[in-house]
């Protein structure tokens, strides 16, 4: 990641009839981030994502991508990014290949028949490269949707969603295609989804939308550090160990205790050392397992604003 | 701009609608003839009965000329949903199946865009009209052989000699197909407004057909109304087969229906640019 800023978006505005879509939202990636974009149904995801890719008109505010106004310069920039919106939607009466080919051509370079190839690989299409796309599952759609958002080898990658309909080993591999483009191929990657592990997983920095507007933004590791976890400990002695934190401060860290597992509200830097005094005073910890996700601290920050 | 028009032609014949014009005419258009060759006799008969106690008619009146007239007659009824059925699915069709999205997040100007997809429909309906030609006047020749041409008009009785037909025809196809045009960017003007195909579809029809109906009904308000209908000129390719031909009046009804053309693309071109693509 460096200082170099591929996507600066400033004081956005969209406004449908009475519904403020995205109100003055602010936002700043950096290159080589995997930047996380989060937020509740409704919340202007996936408007701010249109107004990234020239969908959607802006009432307010700017846009900049690669250090340039983005309506000012959009095909030069255009050239630049490869993106998947929402449902992966594609011509469904010709095969992948023809799909690629044309958006391919639409790309303002020449894409030769071994990269769209390539692409389709890379996504694990190439077996049904000639199938008409209507014959697709959702989830080979979602595949599609991806090899023709890499197929100009764009240096940002905006993905909206890529998970969806895929199952879980699916999902595992987008994941590590997002990895993969970001450590070897140097990509900036803007990911939308509602599947927040895939953040906590993947992204070095988010941003929260709620209502339109930033809620909450910065390095993934800050922002889950910052909060308090629920922890649970697997222990040979439930009883005793009730006895031991009773006689400490840990007793107002207990949450509840349920089968011999204890649960504790902990910040990360505290998991350590409640397992070393429970160790140094002669019990067999056989499991902690940090139960908070981003989901929860997601969900608490849009409570909270609710 | 040659490669976008190509991927959107591509597109066009990729899809089953496109064909169910070249069908129909393919179908309806050898009906006609043999209707025709079963009672074509009678209708010359017919249209030249008053003639008939003054001259003698010789030669091969029933011929593929005339069955072309009778089929260009019926142009500004059948042929326009044709045309609106491929017209009125270019811009729409991509908001109905969700391409629009990966359509205009592409380096290529909306402006480019849409004027390839004009383009593709303008050539389709040419394509159409010259299918017209081949399955109206080449089969019609084919079968029937060439000969003068008789046509009736509302007091007279022109009869064309047979080395003066083939421009008049040639000429009023070309003018057809300007009409046509016409439908076609009606349609696709719609197209631009909403996202589904019918709309465009069904909109068009029920211009033309009101307009059609307000040129036909003789009360004063309307003749005053027809000038400034574009169906009033879809006609004019009539005006190739009078004797001797007004020019003047082809020229103007052109520029009319040309000027419709540039209007229509002009506000499609204006309202994709300002566009929120939300499909």
């Amino acid at each position: 990641m460096s200082d170099e800023k591929v996507i600066e978006i400033q004081n956005l505005s969209k406004q449908f009839k009475e519904v403020k879509a995205v109100d003055r939202l602010n936002l700043n990636v950096y290159k080589g981030d995997v930047f996380g974009f989060l937020g509740p149904n409704g919340a202007g995801k996936s408007t701010t994502i249109r107004m990234l890719l020239t969908l959607i008109n802006p009432n307010e505010g700017h846009i900049k991508l690669f250090g340039k106004s983005l309506w000012e310069n959009r095909i030069e920039i255009l050239k630049q990014v490869g993106a998947i919106v929402e449902k992966p939607d594609f011509y469904g009466y010709l095969s992948a290949y023809k799909n690629l080919e044309i958006l391919g051509k639409l790309s303002g370079s020449s894409i030769s028949s071994k990269r769209i190839m390539e692409v389709l690989e890379i996504v694990g299409l190439e077996k049904r490269y000639k199938s008409k796309v209507k014959t697709y599952s959702h989830g080979m759609k979602q595949r599609l949707g991806i090899a023709q958002s890499l197929l100009h080898d764009p240096d940002l990658i905006i993905l909206d969603e890529p998970t969806t309909g895929l199952d879980p080993q699916g999902m595992k591999e987008i994941r590590e295609l997002i990895i993969y483009l970001s450590k070897e191929k140097q990509k900036t990657i803007f990911l939308s989804t509602h599947i927040l592990y895939e953040v906590e997983l993947v992204a070095n920095r988010m941003i929260i939308i709620n209502k339109g507007s930033a809620q909450v933004e910065g390095r993934v590791e800050e922002l889950l550090n910052s909060e308090e976890l629920k922890v649970t400990f697997q222990v040979d002695d439930d009883l005793k160990a009730k006895k031991l934190i009773n006689e400490t401060g840990w007793v107002n860290k207990l949450d509840s205790s349920v089968n011999g597992k204890l649960i504790f509200n902990l910040s990360p830097s505290e998991i350590p050392l409640l397992n070393k005094y429970f160790v140094e005073n002669n019990l067999l910890v056989s499991a902690v397992i940090p139960m908070r996700s981003l989901e929860e601290f997601f969900l608490k920050l849009t409570e909270k604003e609710s | 701009m040659i490669t976008l028009v190509n991927i959107e032609l591509y597109k066009i014949f990729k899809k089953w609608r496109t064909y169910i014009g070249f069908i129909a005419i393919g179908v309806l258009v050898p009906i006609i003839q043999i209707a025709i060759m079963i009672e074509g006799e009678e209708t010359i008969n017919f249209m030249t009965r008053d003639l008939q106690q003054s001259f003698i008619f010789v030669g091969n009146l029933l011929n593929g000329y005339l069955i072309s007239y009778f089929i260009l007659n019926s142009l500004t009824v059948h042929i326009p949903f044709l045309i609106a059925l491929v017209a009125g699915d270019l811009l729409a069709g991509e908001a109905t199946s969700g391409t629009y999205r990966i359509l205009i997040t592409r380096p290529v100007s909306r402006t480019k865009l849409v004027a390839s997809k004009f383009a593709a429909g303008l050539i389709y309906t040419c394509m159409l009209v010259l299918w017209l030609v081949v399955m109206s006047m080449g089969l019609g020749i084919a079968i029937f052989g060439v000969g003068e041409l008789i046509v009736l008009k509302s007091s007279v009785v022109i009869i064309f000699a047979r080395d003066d037909i083939l421009w008049r025809f040639l000429a009023g196809y070309g003018f057809a197909a300007l009409s046509m045009a016409v439908v076609a960017s009606l349609a696709f003007l719609f197209s631009s407004l909403v996202e589904n195909a019918i709309g465009p579809i069904v909109s068009t029809m029920a211009v033309i057909i009101v307009f059609v109906i307000i040129s036909a009904i003789r009360i004063d308000i309307f003749d005053k109304i027809q000038p400034f209908l574009f169906t009033t000129y879809m006609n004019s390719w009539r005006l190739f087969f009078d004797d001797p031909v007004d020019f003047s009046e082809i020229i103007k009804s052109a520029s009319i229906l040309l000027g419709h053309i540039v209007i229509f693309f002009g506000l499609t071109a204006f309202i994709f640019k300002r566009k929120d693509i939300l499909s």
